[in-house]
């Protein structure tokens, strides 16, 4: 059984976000990159499968040198190889492509990914990765067992969950849920740094979307602070003033 | 040439949420002057269809073929593409929901078109093509300019406002032609809580944290959103220690929220949780501790424990909705 785990390096998920003067790039001066966290779900679910089904991991990122560390770790947490496509990942579709591109000469039986990244909230590049493949894509899956060559997910719906059966080979989105995070221990964080680590160089693709400038929220004006023994009068407050309710 | 837009419905009836895309296609398909196109999958009677004209739609294409009657995203997507195409439809507009995102970006691939997921207000069209959407977990916004010709958005739940727009509209059946591969999964078995709002689109949310000390003490949480009418959510902590499900955490690595209310029990607020919850357009903020970082983020806030608050709270949104009856 051979999987694939799509990786991405997004900034700390408590880093402050800061954008240049223009506000046309993200200043990742002080900023830690991190792997996804959604990314860290899949990767211990495809180690836990592995290991139960005798199978491989690989991990494929998309980024420049300075990803490799994102991908040591998920080398540390149990995947046995690492693929780096050696671009900054220019938007979902760019990097869908790109890992498309690679799945099409070296075929996957599973292909796992986070729901969504961190840092844009994207969740459009794994379903694109489907959509290419010509294969289904399970999105925010909470669970995942396997039974032959088929595998059964609990995937979150509006106000529910559905459970849906598709046959290898198939994308799923992992939710938390999915599986408990691993923290690599000294010999997974030794053995890391000797594993086969391949780049390959990006394909062409044609760009469709393009980013212009970025903005941070309105600051809210101070609180209004109400003593508790006063709440009573609270939600004709909030229509007087807000008229939201 | 026109603009397409993608309603979805829930057992027959369609969301609220569809409203606000009509109403917001409504608006690009007018700058455009395109006419606005209504997609529905799946069976829905004739009147609920008709609904759509009252939000600007003057065409309702009808998928109602018996296999669209169960949402899998790859017919769905084949549909919509079909549908894109046969309307000559230069923008397409879908909800930034659970379904729509295992949907749009199929489409957008099928159409070669680019994607813009999470849309939070109308696009700026002078020439141009350019989008607002959220990023970095709610901690920022990023302008977008979509530069296809076919462009696919997504928008996110109660970021733009139903607005009446009645038209005199037909409802035309449409047929469409799958792929071989576009059944291969299959859904075996759906479990809806019908009684309870669903976070992503509730426009109230009731939130808790580990202020409330354990899952026992949750009743008086569930009581006053059932009060006022609100989905519960909770904080990461809560769900990771198996109080409070998965489904229910909002925050930069749960679900974001927008709601038009947002009351936060017993959360110190985290800057992970504010990611999450920061689009909210009222925050209300319940907390003993008066350096809770939260209360610098919220429009009201309320400082005292949460087990004489919040009792207090739910005889206050009852006396509330009694006066609004």
């Amino acid at each position: 059984m051979k999987i694939l785990v799509c990786i991405s390096s997004v900034p700390d998920t408590t880093a402050k976000i800061n954008f240049s003067a223009d506000n046309k790039e993200f200043v990742s001066a002080g900023v830690t990159f991190i792997l996804n966290p959604y990314d860290e779900i899949a990767l211990s679910k495809a180690v836990d499968l592995a290991a139960q089904n005798n199978g491989t991991v690989t991990v494929i990122n998309v980024g420049d040198a300075s990803t490799e560390a994102v991908i040591r770790k998920a080398l540390a947490i149990g995947a046995n190889d690492g693929v780096r496509v050696n671009s900054i990942p220019k938007d979902s579709y760019f990097v869908a492509r790109q890992i498309a591109d690679y799945v099409s000469k070296n075929p996957f039986d599973i292909i796992l990914c986070g729901r969504e990244s961190s840092d844009y909230n994207g969740s459009g590049m794994p379903v694109m990765l489907a959509e290419m493949l010509n294969i289904p894509c399970l999105l925010f899956a909470k669970s995942l067992t396997l039974n032959g060559n088929t595998a059964t997910l609990d995937c979150e719906i509006e106000g529910g969950k559905e459970v849906v059966s598709t046959p290898f080979p198939f994308v799923a989105g992992a939710s938390e849920g999915m599986a408990e995070w691993k923290i690599p221990n000294m010999r997974g964080i030794m053995s890391a740094r000797t594993k086969p680590l391949t780049v390959v160089e990006p394909i062409a693709v044609d760009q469709k979307i393009k980013n212009l400038s970025f903005d941070k929220p309105a600051q809210r004006s101070s609180v209004k602070m109400i003593p508790a023994e006063n709440v009573s009068k609270l939600f004709e407050m909030i229509r007087e003033e807000k008229k939201i309710i | 040439m026109s603009v397409l837009v993608y309603i979805e419905n829930t057992a027959g009836k369609f969301k609220k949420s569809s409203f606000e895309i009509i109403s917001y296609a409504n608006a690009i398909s007018k700058k455009l002057n395109m006419p606005l196109v209504a997609l529905s999958i799946g069976n829905v009677a004739a009147d609920e269809l008709q609904k759509a004209a009252e939000y600007g739609a003057s065409k309702i294409l009808n998928a109602n073929d018996a296999k669209l009657s169960v949402a899998n995203p790859q017919a769905y997507a084949t549909a919509i593409a079909q549908a894109a195409k046969s309307e000559n439809a230069k923008v397409i507009v879908m909800t930034a929901g659970f379904s729509g995102k295992c949907i749009a970006p199929r489409v957008a691939v099928k159409l070669d078109a680019g994607l813009a997921e999470n849309v939070v207000d109308l696009p700026v069209m002078d020439g141009s093509f350019v989008v607002k959407k959220g990023a970095f977990s709610g901690k920022a916004f990023a302008m977008v300019e979509v530069i296809s010709d076919c462009k696919v958005v997504s928008v996110l739940p109660n970021s733009y406002k139903v607005v009446s727009s009645p038209v005199q509209a037909q409802v035309v059946p449409f047929a469409t032609t799958f792929n071989d591969k576009d059944f291969t999964s299959s859904i075996t078995e759906v479990v809806r809580a019908t009684d309870k709002v669903s976070l992503p689109d509730a426009e109230l949310v009731v939130s808790a944290g580990r202020g409330m000390k354990g899952p026992e003490n949750w009743g008086m949480i569930e009581e006053l959103a059932e009060a006022i009418g609100a989905a519960t959510a909770c904080s990461k902590p809560v769900s990771d220690a198996g109080w409070r499900p998965h489904s229910e955490h909002v925050g930069q690595t749960g679900i974001a929220i927008s709601p038009n209310l947002y009351i936060a029990v017993g959360i110190s607020g985290a800057i992970q949780h504010l990611a999450g919850v920061s689009s909210s357009k009222v925050i209300v903020v319940i907390n003993k501790d008066p350096e809770a970082p939260f209360f610098k983020a919220a429009d009201y806030g309320i400082l005292g424990d949460a087990f004489e608050v919040v009792p207090e709270l739910i005889k206050a949104a009852k006396a509330f909705k009694a006066s609004q009856n």
